[in-house]
């Protein structure tokens, strides 16, 4: 199987960890990962803001980097949404563009879907002595679906204890370019998230979009809570030999 | 921005939001009154197991009337006429207005009682009728509690979801005449108050005006789908009815209810079954009103309906599920938006409605979760029309001489974007910037445009080193690819 990564531009640029993470886990599961050099956007923060002219060259490149590849996986919900659901109707108008985004975007799994669903595994050898509690994104949630998954990932990694986050399903406030337009709803929403979190009682906060964690991490950070935001493949990546 | 539409004359949404975000009682009100009703509905939606099938029938069923519109709504025309009712055509709000105010002239009669309906709220029907001499009496209890205050509806169901019990007795001890001195803020003696309040205006009412949530293209049956009874008081007692409906109303044959009327009052208020679903058609010797006016609204609809996309928000059947999980709508309430329609659907409706104008910022007053459209009992994909509708504002905007600042931030990502090579650089030029204002790894409050942001949220410094470096430099042999 010919798998490769994609690590969005937003991971690429600041979150740097989380790819790195992507790469161990799925080498120690024995597989061997490519990182297609001509990638770099998915063009969500275009196409979700109204630019889609801005975002159609994106689709192209996106389409163009990942052919040929039997599964393609990637660190985010959104930008796994944003492939499968909006490249086909970004392409809708050119034939071509068409054809290729409709072989490349069904094979793009956001990580938790990719584990379970395509490597058949859920206990993935992980070490990560913590006590943590999970937020599943919007995306995840509502458009990709993975349910479970993420939960039934962590369940199984050594030495955690998952505890129950309020409110999960609620949106934290980010939303992209909404955290921008909108900033006092936004900081209104994050507010409750955050009290959530410290209801939780955990002392890392992880979630399947560094985009989420960006902006509860960063309100967070501010309040000085203590608490960390980890993305769910630098959990699963941690074993006991190199445990933080 | 058209005629047609109620408008409040706020800021635009993120200047509203942030006035309403001050209020902390409004938002301590509206997030106990939108907990319990999300919770009640979940619960009764669950207990159906075909409830996902109901939702798919309701969605295919708006889809085809709408495509058919003229013919259903032809064939409404003729239903209603042949049961003795008059059916009136009106293209936007001062058609609907005049007709109305003219059809109650005619009767002689100087003051209406008035069914809830957000019809009527979309065209400003109170305040033109109060033009032209005529006093309209809201009966719905919210509706009398928002007109006695001199305040705005700022929800589709629960019009006074911003009021608490204790401002709803100081509304009513000091708006209402007739209230007693003793008055508690029991709901029960609230609810007593008000019905002492009403009772004498039914008992003198001679014409009476209502919405429609549904009408029977086949039989020219007109529904009403209400919880109190002073809807069925108002539908039943007059000699005159005069009902104002959208022309996305219409459903196609009596049956078609059936899917509706179950999905209803479980997304709505999270009942089984409605309390009280009044049906009428046409005009019956000695039972109800004599006389019957149908006046179906277009303002804005047949241009929504033009749009591919966009069409599906004529779905709504205004049960407000979408407005109750929103959590955007939970915390600013529905004055933000500026529009009779406030929330999730507000947001999509309005702006197509009314055209462009203030309604620009409701596209983006969004994060689009996608909670509304999970909720929409048929299943109006409202993050898919934001987006769409989002995309329209910015392509309207592209024509003009001095280009946003936002669209050159947008142009300038993809410049970078397009190239892998570009954005290596930027990525670089990034992380050294990051490092001249970073401290401890986090960067703190910012200047200029991007303090709304770093006002209570930290940002990471970026690292020194992208993915993409790390990736070239451990991975050497890959790099030629
Ligand atoms: S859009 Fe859907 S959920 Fe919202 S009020 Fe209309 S029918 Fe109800």
């Amino acid at each position: 199987m010919r798998v490769a990564l994609f690590i969005t531009c937003f991971n690429d640029t600041l979150f740097p960890e989380t790819g790195k993470a992507v790469v161990r886990l799925l080498e120690r599961l024995g597989h061997q990962v490519d990182f297609p050099l001509g990638q770099t956007c998915c063009g969500q923060p275009q196409f979700n803001t109204g630019y889609r002219p801005e975002a159609r060259p994106l689709v192209r490149r996106f389409a163009e980097a990942f052919a040929g590849y039997d599964a393609v996986v990637t660190p985010s919900g959104s930008c796994a949404a944003m492939v499968r659901e909006h490249h086909p109707l970004l392409a809708a108008d050119d034939p071509g563009l068409r054809r290729a985004v409709a072989q490349v975007a069904p094979k793009v799994h956001e990580l938790s879907e990719f584990l379970v669903d395509v490597l058949g595994v859920t206990d993935v050898g992980a070490y990560y002595p913590h006590r943590v509690t999970y937020h599943p994104t919007c995306h995840s949630l509502r458009m990709l679906r993975v349910g479970e998954r993420p939960l039934r990932l962590l369940r199984a990694v050594k030495g955690i204890e998952l505890v129950e986050l309020p409110a999960a399903e609620e949106c934290c406030g980010f939303g992209g370019t909404f955290a921008v337009k909108n900033p006092d709803v936004s900081a209104a929403m994050l507010a409750d998230k955050m009290r959530h979190v410290l209801d939780s009682r955990a002392e890392v906060l992880t979630a399947g979009d560094n985009s989420c964690l960006l902006h509860i991490g960063g309100g967070l950070g501010r309040l000085r809570t203590g608490v960390r935001t980890v993305h769910l493949a630098e959990i699963l990546a941690a074993t006991e030999g190199e445990a933080r | 921005m058209s005629e047609g539409l109620v408008w409040l004359g706020t800021p635009a949404f993120p200047q509203a939001a942030k006035k309403a975000l001050a209020d902390t009682q409004l938002r301590r009100n509206l997030g106990k009154a939108t907990g319990t009703i999300r919770d009640k509905r979940l619960r009764v939606c669950a207990e159906l197991d075909d409830w996902e099938q109901l939702r798919d029938s309701a969605a295919a069923l708006k889809l085809r009337t709408l495509r058919h519109l003229p013919r259903y709504l032809e064939q409404l025309e003729a239903s209603v006429t042949a049961a003795g009712g008059t059916v009136h055509w009106a293209a936007d709000a001062a058609e609907a207005n005049r007709i109305v105010a003219e059809l109650v002239k005619a009767t002689g009669e100087r003051e209406v009682v008035k069914v809830k309906s957000m019809a009527t709220q979309e065209i400003g029907l109170n305040e033109a009728l109060a033009a032209e001499g005529i006093t309209a009496h809201e009966t719905d209890l919210a509706e009398l509690i928002v007109q006695l205050a001199d305040d705005r509806p700022s929800h589709i169901l629960v019009p006074a979801i911003h009021r608490n019990r204790a401002e709803i007795r100081e509304i009513f001890r000091s708006r209402m005449p007739d209230a007693p001195a003793d008055l508690t803020d029991e709901p029960r003696a609230l609810a007593e108050a008000a019905r002492l309040h009403l009772r004498e205006k039914f008992l003198r009412a001679k014409v009476a005006v209502s919405g429609a949530n549904f009408a029977v293209a086949e039989t020219g049956t007109v529904l009403v789908v209400e919880s109190e009874g002073n809807g069925r008081m108002c539908l039943t007692l007059p000699d005159t009815l005069i009902t104002v409906m959208g022309i996305e109303k219409v459903v196609p044959t009596f049956a078609d209810l059936e899917v509706f009327l179950q999905l209803l009052p479980r997304s709505a208020t999270g009942e089984r079954m409605n309390p009280y679903t009044s049906a009428w058609t046409g005009v019956h010797a000695a039972d109800g009103p004599s006389t019957f006016h149908l006046v179906l609204l277009d303002n804005g609809r047949t241009a929504t309906l033009t749009d591919q996309v966009g069409r599906q928000a004529l779905g709504c059947i205004r049960c407000s599920a979408c407005l109750n999980v929103c959590p955007v709508y939970e915390r600013v309430g529905g004055h933000a938006y500026g529009s009779v329609y406030p929330g999730p659907i507000g947001a999509i409706l309005t702006p197509q409605l009314a055209g462009v104008g203030h309604a620009a910022s409701l596209p983006f007053a969004s994060t689009l979760c996608g909670a509304c459209y999970d909720a929409c009992p048929v299943k109006i994909n409202i993050p898919e029309v934001l987006v769409h509708l989002r995309a329209k504002e910015v392509d309207a905007k592209r024509g003009r001489r001095t280009p946003t600042v936002e669209s050159l931030l947008m142009r300038a990502a993809t410049e970078v974007l397009a190239s892998p090579e570009r954005l290596r650089l930027a990525q670089k030029a990034g992380a050294l910037g990051g490092r001249l204002v970073g401290r401890g790894g986090r960067i703190g409050p910012l200047p200029g445009p991007f303090h709304a942001w770093s006002d209570t949220r930290d940002l990471p410094v970026p690292p020194a080193e992208s993915f993409r470096a790390w990736w070239q430099r451990t991975h050497p042999e890959e790099n030629d690819r």
